[in-house]
């Protein structure tokens, strides 16, 4: 659980990224984090395993402050995928690249071991297991990244602008991971700003500000809600702006989900 | 790190910003020439005090301030070392003058600071290398350099990207002894070097497309003019050398102990 | 003859076993807005290289068959004489801008062909003002946001006058807002300047509207082209792994429901709600 309290947080270049931003992350919830570039989406995530320490208010994970706990320490229950996977990787192997993060977290040999190859087959790298990261595509090394963290079985997971770059079977490829994981209990936090991937998976969204939250709740209510939108710089995804069109039929307008808008528009069809 | 934050341009408009970086340099090498010629506090003093007009003209003084008190720790050093010297070397005795010599000395870095730190707070990196460019330096000298300084915050801000990246992978850059955290640095220093090439690449890449290397004479967007106000500075830097020389070779200087 | 025509192209990238363009034929005409699609690796990046002697003058490798553009053969003529022809916007705004201003960027490509500097300030003048930067010319590329970065690209192509602007994912780091801007700037340049463009895009959601030919590429091979209604239509389309926008993938859906709303398969959601607001009338 994550329990964010009035957090404020400045650059050292005085520049005041975060302006009092209070949130409670459940276990094993999914939320989504959108809003422009340069709303504090980052700068807000990267309390959560304490990469950033507020100047101001608290942040809780799983009841114990952040201040007064260690990066290392908190990664152990906070994971943390970067948006480019080149600012990791380092290895001669995918092996050793997964294996960095449990050597130094401690892990016995055997163990390491054995979590790297269920890394590898949870993320269908098992193939590249000795293959050096640098010779594999950007997909791939994005996958890497993602087993690398998730080798240490992290509870909470965060995820920055993971579509970025991505085409549309890697994006439905994530979608299902992450659905995957949310059985599994384990709870997802999403950067991004790609509205489209947000409809389908539908996660609880927050939307923030220049350094504030505007606006939280289900997925659904918010991205089709054009008023909010407009606020954060965020357009609505394409089956809501359909529906946002049809307002003089008296259609429902908060539909995202295209199963959906296909059932209700197949009941107006009579009406022809 | 503060002497270097003292030496970084700020975007500012101003009567010395907009003097031609070209003649400004003169000017530095001028004063700093006049400060070689010295080692007596009097004139060192006129000269520290010559350049305080530019720096209040420059609307500069906070940043000035700034990077003199960077040079300040290198200053005690200079004075300290040379009174050290002349104690130790002198038969365990230290005379009025030997602290008057160790505190010229100490002054004379401290005007090169303030003359040079004018110089880099009033001239945009852009205006530098076009003066370079309209110096005869080859073009590609004067790209290099731009773009060097184009990249730096870019820079700055992949390494904390990437060192965050490892630190949420447990790496701990402060443990163990010396061999260990030298090699805690390479899960840092690969990523890096290996996105300054991808970089680098991509670079070229579009300097390719924008037709670099199309023809000999290039042109440029902006050009270098003098104006009234250069014409001045380099008169004033005249004076100051003219003045300089005179003094040393014609004038008995004082010393403070002598006056009193 | 078509402004870019590329006959039976197969490229392969040095040190490399597998050709990343595998026999390719198109041919662009002059004011098209053309999208290229397909899942990443496909060859479209690899593609939008030939279009200005960037594969194979500065990337090498082997290559057969003919590319032809602007009546140019890009085989024999060198990347900075394509210039003038072909500007080319790359993916990452922040590895594409050099100089400490932003007009001083804008410029770059002129200065470097010779351009007299009265001429030159018209002409970036007229590209800042085109792309919507004239205001902040002269901030530092560092200073402004990845939006406006990446205009600042297309208005250093743009100086140069080409006949085809060339575009690889331009927008995949943007937040939608800013991405919306950039299509709208092209898609001005394209109506009111007449100048081809060529996107290449994997969010069809935020393009299709624009495009008046569709490429869908696989494997390093063209695998559908044409008229973007038929191709988004092709079930062969979505097998390849395209991401259909939503809008006429509903379309397609109700279709199959035997709700009909019209021939015209719609590319975005206007199309779509007005074509229900007309059939429900």
């Amino acid at each position: 659980m994550i329990e964010a309290e009035n957090v404020h947080y400045s650059y050292p270049s005085k520049v005041e990224a975060l302006k009092g931003v209070s949130l409670t992350i459940k276990d094993g919830e999914f939320v989504a984090i959108m809003g422009q570039n340069g709303a504090g989406k980052s700068t807000f995530v990267k309390h959560f395993n304490g990469l950033l320490k507020p100047s101001f208010g608290t942040v809780k994970v799983d009841g114990v402050e952040t201040i007064k706990s260690s990066v290392a320490t908190l990664a152990r229950n906070v994971g943390f995928v970067f948006q480019n996977p080149d600012h990791q990787l380092f290895s001669e192997t995918v092996e050793d690249e997964i294996g960095f993060a449990l050597k130094n977290f401690g892990f016995e040999a055997k163990a390491i071991e054995d979590r790297i190859t269920w890394a590898l087959n949870l993320l269908s790298l098992t193939q590249y297991r000795k293959t050096s990261p640098f010779l594999l595509s950007g997909g791939e090394r994005k996958r890497v990244a993602l087993a690398s963290v998730l080798a240490w079985d992290p509870k909470m997971l965060v995820l920055d602008e993971p579509t970025i770059g991505q085409d549309y079977e890697q994006k439905e490829k994530l979608r299902q991971f992450i659905m995957q994981l949310q059985t599994q209990g384990k709870t997802v936090v999403a950067v991004t700003h790609d509205v489209e991937f947000v409809a389908e998976c539908n996660p609880r969204v927050v939307l923030m500000k220049e350094g504030r939250i505007v606006a939280d709740g289900e997925g659904q209510q918010i991205l089709t809600d054009p008023a909010i939108l407009e606020l954060s710089s965020i357009v609505l995804p394409q089956i809501a702006q359909v529906f946002a069109k049809l307002s003089a039929l008296g259609l429902p307008k908060d539909i995202i989900d295209i199963q959906e808008a296909k059932t209700v528009l197949l009941k107006t069809k009579g009406k022809q | 790190m503060s002497v270097f934050d003292g030496l970084k341009f700020r975007k500012a408009n101003s009567i010395i910003h907009n003097l031609d970086p070209r003649i400004k340099f003169v000017y530095v090498i001028g004063v700093f020439i006049a400060a070689l010629l010295f080692l007596q506090i009097i004139p060192l003093l006129a000269l520290f005090v010559l350049q305080l007009p530019f720096v209040f003209l420059a609307r500069v003084q906070r940043q000035w301030l700034r990077s003199l008190r960077g040079a300040a720790f290198l200053a005690s050093f200079i004075f300290l070392i040379n009174i050290a010297t002349n104690f130790f070397g002198g038969g365990y005795t230290l005379t009025p003058s030997d602290i008057e010599g160790a505190a010229a000395l100490t002054l004379r870095f401290v005007v090169l600071v303030e003359s040079f730190s004018v110089f880099f707070l009033t001239t945009s990196p852009d205006h530098l290398g076009l003066a370079l460019e309209q110096s005869r330096v080859p073009y590609e000298f004067a790209f290099a350099f731009t773009t060097a300084v184009r990249f730096v915050p870019v820079l700055a801000e992949e390494t904390q990207t990437i060192m965050d990246a490892q630190k949420t992978r447990g790496l701990e850059l402060e443990k163990g002894n010396v061999l260990k955290r030298i090699r805690n640095y390479i899960p840092i220093l690969i990523p890096l070097i290996v996105s300054a090439i991808r970089r680098s690449l991509e670079l070229a890449e579009a300097m390719e497309s924008r037709a670099w290397g199309a023809c000999k004479r290039r042109t440029n967007l902006y050009t270098l003019r003098l104006h009234k106000g250069d014409y001045v500075l380099l008169g004033i830097t005249v004076v100051i050398l003219a003045g300089a020389i005179y003094a040393h070779y014609f004038v008995t200087i004082p010393t403070i102990v002598n006056l009193l | 003859m078509a402004l870019i025509e590329i006959k039976n192209l197969t490229y392969t990238y040095p040190g490399v076993s597998k050709p990343s363009i595998h026999d390719v034929s198109i041919k662009i005409e002059k004011g098209e807005f053309v999208l290229i699609t397909g899942p990443s690796g496909c060859g479209k990046t690899t593609l939008c290289r030939c279009f200005n002697g960037l594969v194979p003058h500065f990337y090498q490798g082997e290559i057969k068959g003919e590319i032809t553009v602007a009546g140019i053969n890009t085989l024999d003529h060198h990347t900075y004489e394509m210039a003038k022809h072909v500007g080319l916007v790359f993916q990452n705004p922040e590895n594409q801008l050099f100089a400490l201003s932003i007009e001083k960027d804008v410029a770059f490509g002129l200065e470097n062909v010779g351009v007299s500097r009265e001429e030159m300030r018209k002409k970036v003048d007229w590209a800042l003002h085109q792309t919507g930067i004239y205001d902040i010319r002269e901030r530092s590329p560092h200073e402004i946001s990845g939006g406006q970065q990446q205009r600042v690209a297309i208005a250093s192509v743009l100086a140069m006058e080409p006949d085809i602007i060339v575009l690889d994912e331009p927008t995949s780091f943007l937040d939608p807002l800013s991405a919306e801007k950039i299509f709208d700037v092209i898609y001005k340049l394209n109506k009111e300047q007449g100048i081809t463009v060529v996107l290449v895009e994997h969010r069809l959601d935020l393009t299709a509207k624009y495009t008046n030919h569709l490429i869908v590429m696989d494997q390093g091979a063209v695998r559908l082209e044409g008229d973007p209604r038929d191709v988004l239509s092709n079930e062969e389309t979505r097998l390849i792994g395209v991401g259909i926008p939503k809008a006429t993938l509903l379309y397609q859906m109700l279709k199959k429901e035997d709700y009909s709303l019209g021939n015209k398969t719609p590319l975005g959601s206007e199309e779509l709600a007005d074509q229900i607001l007309e059939t429900l009338k």
